[in-house]
């Protein structure tokens, strides 16, 4: 049995990545929710309170912060379990490259919309 | 000294009574991730009605805007806040199981991996129950 139980090998930055978004992401879904859910109350949020949340560039910048790692986190993550469920060849650039797309487009609008709540746009 | 196993297809999923605990983790954290990043472009989707929303400061301010009367209608459905629940389920266990992957990533407490599997399971549902009645709240059948 190996020695070195840590699957960390150096060059394997995605799987680097995945584990660093996911220390990030612990903390801030977990705030999300908390914020949202039970400081806040999703059934009472209004345009205006979103507004004023996305005025302070702090929490504004958190939120761009955590849609880019979720979306990496989570893009990356469908894309390693479509790999060991087997894909390979063709299929699996074509695969990265819709999901890659689909990742930088859900940025791309969820920024949008994140800078439009602030008004910075 | 390291053997080598044919173990066939890891994901087949029809020999699921041979899996153990780090087995079903494995299987539920994938199964919980999909959901999560199922929903996060849904609910950017939802969110994007705030464009349509923004600059029409007469709504906005009494409250009727598309982005306040969208959330608050999706929100006075009983079935979105049961949504909600298993949402919060499914970002608990993600959470908590995650944080046991990144533990068994860096070599911490691997003896006791299968228990804090359990423990993972356990506190999801723990905390899941108490938010029921915040998630309910204001919310008629």
């Amino acid at each position: 049995m190996a020695e070195r139980y840590s699957s960390f090998t150096p060059g394997g930055t995605g799987w680097f990545f995945q584990r660093l978004t996911a220390a990030f992401l612990v903390v801030a879904l977990a705030f999300h929710f908390f914020l949202l859910h039970f400081v806040n109350h999703a059934y009472e949020v209004t345009f205006l309170g979103t507004q004023a949340r996305m005025e302070n560039i702090g929490y504004l910048l958190t939120m761009i912060l955590f849609l880019v790692t979720a979306a990496f986190h989570g893009v990356n993550g469908v894309y390693n379990a479509l790999v060991n469920q087997g894909l390979k060849g063709t299929q699996k650039k074509v695969i990265l490259a819709v999901l890659t797309l689909a990742g930088l487009a859900l940025v791309a609008q969820g920024t949008y919309v994140a800078l439009v709540m602030g008004g910075m746009i | 000294m390291s053997q080598s196993y044919n173990r066939g297809l890891v994901e087949d999923f029809g020999r699921w009574k041979e899996f153990s605990a780090g087995m079903w983790a494995w299987i539920f954290h994938k199964f919980t991730g999909w959901i999560l990043i199922g929903y996060l472009f849904t609910h950017i989707s939802v969110l994007s009605t705030s464009l349509g929303a923004a600059g029409n400061e007469a709504a906005i301010m009494s409250e009727t805007d598309v982005y306040t009367t969208t959330l608050q209608g999706l929100e006075s459905l009983f079935l979105i806040r049961l949504l909600e629940i298993g949402l919060l389920a499914v970002a608990v266990f993600h959470i908590l199981n995650g944080l046991r992957l990144l533990m068994v990533d860096l070599g911490i407490g691997l003896e006791a991996q299968d228990k804090s599997f359990y423990a993972s399971l356990i506190l999801t549902g723990a905390i899941t129950v108490a938010s029921v009645p915040t998630f309910l709240t204001g919310v008629g059948l």
